[in-house]
């Protein structure tokens, strides 16, 4: 296991030099001269030659990669060209607030898609079962920056239920939850319904059954438990797609979160915070990823270990 | 360009069943068992007609601005009623379709054309070029869902072409992982070996034997990929990033609705419906594919 540990953290060593190169690359592989889009459209050419000898472009561009690399490391991403303020000061405040909706999308997806997939496949066939895959392919299938406009329609227009914009007090969490978790809880339910029924079919359950086991335990118990093994990846890259949704929720809810800020970035060419904010969520994907790689081995004990 | 679209799915037909073509009864026999795929593949169809001819159809125009109809609700006259500009959102998700399934299929077959040929080259030959492709994929698969795509599109700009070029970019790694799974599982069965020792080259082994193997998985993951691809586009142009105005693409089209809620909630309904019903196809047609392709549903 410890190999295994260590073998997949040297792999995760190329994987974060290409993540950040490819990061770096975004503002020079952009048409015209960094310095020229810091400095504005008109600036003369004495106040860009001062940014470029600010920032250091006269180098050659593998020193200023591993500059940025180093600054990186420290979160440090430089200044907003919108207020020069530094990039951290406008990320940090957001990105608790869309880490926050993220995790609890993950926990509304995975409680959802676990029962909806639990019952759909222990019910096999059934009325239930064929109600729920179809409103899990539903879910699958709808653009969640629609669904979350359609709950805003109907809750909070026609209801005045919730709240149809901003984060923070309870009636502000429901819908946006609901709007990014929904995907994942369909694909959840999905993979959690194809997994159980390739475990009823083992040998050990009819084993367990002609034993006389309660078909309760045999579910909860026996079955379950190694169900659930190839549901946690399906986990950890759900969490990724939920971080990257979060752009969309977001903007659906008015919610001043990291992927709004990514989007108003974009549009105003703020290249650093853009840099900043899509290097945060690709390296927390990879590390959820290397988690769910850890805890997939640990789980699943009949992988050899090499 | 709408017939590059019918035509994109007459290829995508012909190959899913091209992997065994003595198969093909067998294949049809077990798609027609499975009644969500034939529906999905008959709306797909269906939809590419709507796409081709549907335009001529219509009797409004999709881009004429006429304020003093605007926001009407869903009527005898506006099916689908009229946006903030007095348009008939009917006739522009009639117009829009085309681009809706242009960025599916362009895009998939984009991505495959270069990550079907980086995966057989990876699993084919091994080794380091093996490591460098695939290491460089997981670079791509880093950058989580429509975040590539974004990040590709603050680049770019803004422009339903560059949405495809990004969209396509993404899928990539997909096409290559499966291409490069496939060709390892058959460069280590003995009859390629046979042949080689027979002197074939690699290029003969290559198109004609692990090319074949490969392909079933492939379209499979194309289908159900076109389904991200078209959800992904509309979010970019949601955003704002994608289609500019006053292109009837239903995710800009959302984007309108957005402001107009209060007023006229039909205005961001429909495109939406439009979205959920293409997606919809291509993911049972891709789900039921699966089934009907995977040798080990075969009994």
């Amino acid at each position: 296991m410890t190999t295994f540990i260590i073998r997949r953290l040297l792999q995760l060593i190329p994987v974060l030099i290409g993540v950040t190169i490819l990061v770096f690359s975004l503002m020079h592989l952009t048409p015209g001269n960094p310095a020229m889009i810091l400095a504005g459209e008109n600036a003369p050419d004495a106040t860009v030659q001062a940014i470029e000898q600010r920032l250091g472009l006269n180098d050659p561009l593998p020193i200023q990669y591993f500059n940025f690399l180093a600054d990186a490391i420290r979160l440090d991403f430089g200044v907003s060209m919108r207020d020069n303020l530094p990039v951290a000061d406008h990320v940090m405040p957001r990105f608790w607030v869309t880490l926050e909706l993220a995790i609890y999308s993950t926990i509304f997806s995975i409680f959802l898609g676990l029962i909806a997939g639990i019952v759909s496949a222990v019910r096999q066939y059934t009325i239930s079962d064929i109600s729920i895959m179809i409103v899990a392919l539903f879910g699958l299938s709808m653009p969640n920056f629609w669904l979350g406009l359609m709950l805003i329609q109907y809750f909070s227009i026609n209801l005045g239920w919730f709240d149809p914009t901003g984060w923070g007090s309870p009636n502000q969490l429901v819908l946006p939850i609901i709007t990014l978790g929904t995907a994942g809880a369909a694909i959840i339910a999905r993979m959690t319904r194809s997994s159980m029924l390739d475990v009823i079919q083992q040998d050990y359950i009819r084993t367990a059954r002609a034993k006389g086991v309660r078909e309760r335990y045999v579910v909860y118990k026996h079955a379950l438990k190694n169900a659930l093994i190839p549901v946690v990846t399906v986990i950890g890259l759900q969490f990724g797609a939920l971080l990257a949704g979060t752009v969309l929720t977001e903007t659906v809810f008015a919610i001043n979160g990291m992927g709004r800020l990514l989007i108003d970035s974009i549009q105003a060419r703020d290249f650093p915070v853009v840099q900043a904010c899509v290097l945060i969520i690709a390296v927390i994907f990879v590390l959820v990823n290397l988690i769910v790689d850890i805890s997939y081995r640990l789980l699943n004990k009949r992988i050899d270990l090499d | 360009m709408n017939q590059t679209a019918g035509e994109a799915s007459e290829t995508l037909k012909e190959k899913q069943e091209n992997p065994k073509i003595k198969s093909l009864k067998d294949f049809y026999k077990r798609l027609k068992k499975n009644i969500p795929a034939l529906i999905g593949f008959y709306t797909i169809v269906f939809l590419v007609i709507v796409s081709i001819f549907g335009p001529m159809l219509t009797v409004h125009p999709y881009d004429t601005v006429n304020l003093s109809d605007r926001l009407v609700g869903p009527s005898a006259e506006y099916w689908f009623g009229t946006d903030h500009m007095g348009r008939d959102i009917f006739t522009r998700i009639i117009h829009g379709m085309s681009l809706t399934l242009m960025v599916g299929f362009f895009s998939v077959i984009l991505g495959g054309v270069v990550g079907v040929p980086l995966g057989i080259v990876s699993g084919y030959y091994g080794g380091r070029l093996d490591n460098l492709i695939m290491r460089f994929m997981d670079v791509l698969l880093a950058f989580p869902g429509i975040l590539l795509a974004l990040a590709i599109v603050s680049v770019l700009g803004g422009s339903l072409q560059n949405v495809i070029i990004a969209v396509a970019i993404y899928a990539i790694p997909g096409f290559a992982r499966i291409a490069r799974g496939s060709t390892l599982a058959t460069k280590k069965l003995e009859y390629v070996d046979a042949i080689k020792a027979l002197g074939a080259t690699d290029n003969r082994v290559i198109f004609k034997h692990i090319m074949p193997n490969v392909l079933s998985p492939l379209i499979v993951n194309a289908t159900l990929y076109i389904a991200t691809a078209i959800l992904t586009a509309a979010g970019l142009s949601f955003l704002g990033m994608g289609a500019q105005p006053p292109t009837p693409e239903w995710g800009a089209m959302l984007n309108d609705g957005r402001d107009y809620m209060y007023q006229a909630g039909h205005i961001a309904f429909f495109p939406g419906v439009a979205i959920v019903v293409v997606v919809l196809a291509f993911n049972i047609f891709g789900d039921g594919l699966r089934d009907a392709l995977d040798p080990k549903m075969k009994k």
